[in-house]
């Protein structure tokens, strides 16, 4: 594996850049770039439509770009096919949560140190020393996620019949469990209510203070988006629209056309 | 966030079964240990050949439980493992041979690679049309064993005679009781070696592929790999099965390896509670025994008071043994509080 170390200052960590997506006739993303540095949070807006989603799967591989080019320290991931993504740091969770529902809550942030471990079904069949070891090692990492984000009290309950708010919270747990440096988060106000979100939005901020974790946000809740992020990217139909602080895009005239129209519509 | 509510999984779908209660508890598990173990002592030489039958089905159930139950994918192709497994230990002992205990690990290799194979074009198909093309497979493999230039091998449409081993070290045993300890003893190997398996990351990586293949390869997973590997696993087993069965009814023949084989694995998985491994030795015991007492109720509409059975059971208990297992578990549970 070629991790190229760049000097730390102005390399950013992942790098969208020039990015298109064409499906069929369609334009779902023409040329977005934008840069994410360590320890940003940085938000992805856009109306329904805007290319959010589709961005946000190419960063994860399931979609391909048609054109462009995304680099995670300065190394091309569009080589990557989608489960070698979380290898090289970063983790996601995903819109309307995708939970393994009939697994319990520690089952399912074990599946997440996944690429962080190795096994082979002959050692894990004999349960052979080692796997014992390497699973101890993984109990223990998981335990301390799961009494980081509050979740101990449901370690052994399946996950699907849990409230939702609560499996928000273990795919969050999930992710982590993968150690990433980037995570990125589809929609994760999508469902819960004002209180809920204020609380997210605390959590994600004391993730990135106590893990040390770049954020890309995608989400619909502006409140949320400008209280949290460092860094807000506007897209709308497939184009940037705007970039910078949370303030100068909120003052856009094109966001606030693009958000409420104009009069001329 | 909302508040944490502790959920009670009774209300489960039990389509897919968590991990925990893949197994049974050391107790239930001890008894059913010492009955496997005393019973063929006091029984005939056919109920022993019987019983070793039900554990030979009971490791296919387990195998098709694996790859059903544990990584979601369909098969109604196991049939065909199955009879290379018998043809491999036939072929070895009768052309080669080679002793009967060493064709096993053969007939589990030969098995798992040619499962693995097959997983590969299978990768592309899910659901029903998965289910289709292992249905096709499975219809396949009887012709394929008949072809003129395996003749010399397979001994065609005639089979292979298969000599029944004697207990070893001078144990003054019959025949047919030592092949049911030794049959036991690989049973129970590869019991704990699934049991083991599917507690282990790979196994949570069948489980993870099972419940949503997108998140699984998001976390990391190789889901076509992951994949192919439970069938060739699944494979493996029963090919083991395959040649203990062809050892313990001393012949191999094309047409005992038809669908109809396949069908029944598939039901027995299910009367077992598909996804639950202790449920498979009752669902063989379900497609060995039920069978005999439906014709003993009705010789000439055996068929149609076997399906009145399994009608019954469906409907009675749709997750099978599995169901009755909870039942009895939370029965005991409250007895005790009492």
């Amino acid at each position: 594996m070629t991790q190229v170390q760049l000097a730390q200052g102005q390399a950013p960590l992942l790098a969208v850049r020039d990015v298109s997506v064409v499906f069929g006739g369609i334009v779902a993303l023409n040329g977005v770039s934008f840069d994410m540095h360590k320890g940003q949070i940085l938000g992805l807006i856009g109306p329904n439509g805007a290319g959010k989603t589709t961005l946000f799967n190419c960063l994860s591989r399931l979609y391909q770009p048609s054109s462009g080019d995304i680099l995670m320290e300065g190394v091309s991931i569009l080589s990557r096919p989608p489960h070698r993504i979380s290898e090289i740091g970063i983790g996601r969770t995903f819109q309307n949560v995708a939970l393994f529902p009939n697994l319990s809550v520690m089952d399912n942030v074990r599946v997440g140190t996944h690429a962080r471990t190795s096994s082979d079904i002959i050692s894990d069949s004999l349960k052979l020393a080692w796997v014992r070891r390497s699973e101890t090692s993984v109990n223990e990492k998981v335990h301390e996620i799961l009494a980081y984000l509050d979740l101990e009290d449901v370690a052994h309950t399946i996950v699907s019949g849990l409230p939702f708010g609560t499996q928000k919270r273990v795919e969050l747990a999930r992710a982590l469990a993968a150690d990433p440096k980037i995570l990125l988060l589809d929609e994760p106000a999508g469902g819960l209510n004002h209180e809920e979100v204020h609380v997210l939005g605390d959590l994600i901020r004391r993730i990135r203070d106590d893990r040390h974790m770049t954020v890309l946000l995608v989400e619909h809740h502006m409140g949320l988006v400008m209280s949290i992020a460092d860094h807000v990217v506007a897209l709308n139909f497939g184009r940037k629209l705007a970039e910078g602080t949370p303030a100068q895009v909120q003052a856009d005239p094109d966001v606030i056309k693009a958000y409420l129209g104009s009069k001329d519509q | 966030m909302s508040a944490i509510e502790n959920v009670a999984p009774e209300d489960q779908p039990v389509e897919a079964v968590p991990k925990r209660a893949m197994t049974i508890g050391s107790g239930t598990s001890f008894v059913v240990l010492l009955l496997l173990l005393i019973v063929p002592l006091f029984a005939k030489n056919f109920i022993i050949f019987q019983l070793t039958m039900l554990l030979i089905y009971g490791l296919a159930v387990l195998a098709l439980n694996i790859l059903t139950g544990g990584s979601g994918q369909f098969s109604l192709g196991q049939s065909a493992f199955y009879a290379v497994g018998a043809y491999t230990t036939a072929v070895l002992m009768e052309h080669l041979n080679i002793n009967y205990a060493l064709t096993l690990p053969i007939a589990g290799l030969v098995c798992f690679a040619f499962g693995f194979l097959f997983g590969q074009p299978a990768l592309r198909l899910s659901g029903v049309y998965l289910a289709l093309a292992t249905f096709a497979l499975a219809t396949a493999m009887p012709q394929l064993l008949k072809l003129n230039f395996l003749e010399h091998w397979t001994g065609g449409v005639q089979g292979l005679v298969v000599t029944k081993p004697d207990a070893p070290f001078g144990l003054p045993m019959s025949q047919d009781m030592w092949l049911y300890y030794f049959t036991l003893a690989i049973t129970l190997a590869i019991y704990i070696f699934s049991v083991n398996l599917l507690r282990s990351r790979s196994g949570r990586a069948f489980m993870a592929i099972r419940d949503n293949e997108i998140a699984a390869s998001a976390m990391g997973v190789d889901v076509a790999l992951y994949k192919t590997l439970a069938f060739g696993v699944s494979a493996g087993i029963t090919g083991v099965a395959g040649g203990l069965g062809a050892i313990a009814v001393q012949f191999v023949a094309p047409d005992s390896y038809t669908i109809t084989l396949a069908i029944s694995l598939f039901l027995g998985m299910v009367v077992g509670g598909v996804g639950w491994l202790p449920g498979s030795i009752i669902g063989s015991a379900f497609i060995i025994f039920v069978p005999n007492i439906a014709e003993g109720i009705s010789k000439g509409l055996s068929g149609a008071v076997f399906g009145v059975l399994l009608f019954l059971i469906i409907f009675l208990v749709p997750h099978g043994a599995r169901q009755i297992a909870i039942v009895g578990q939370q029965l005991i549970g409250k007895l005790r509080k009492n």
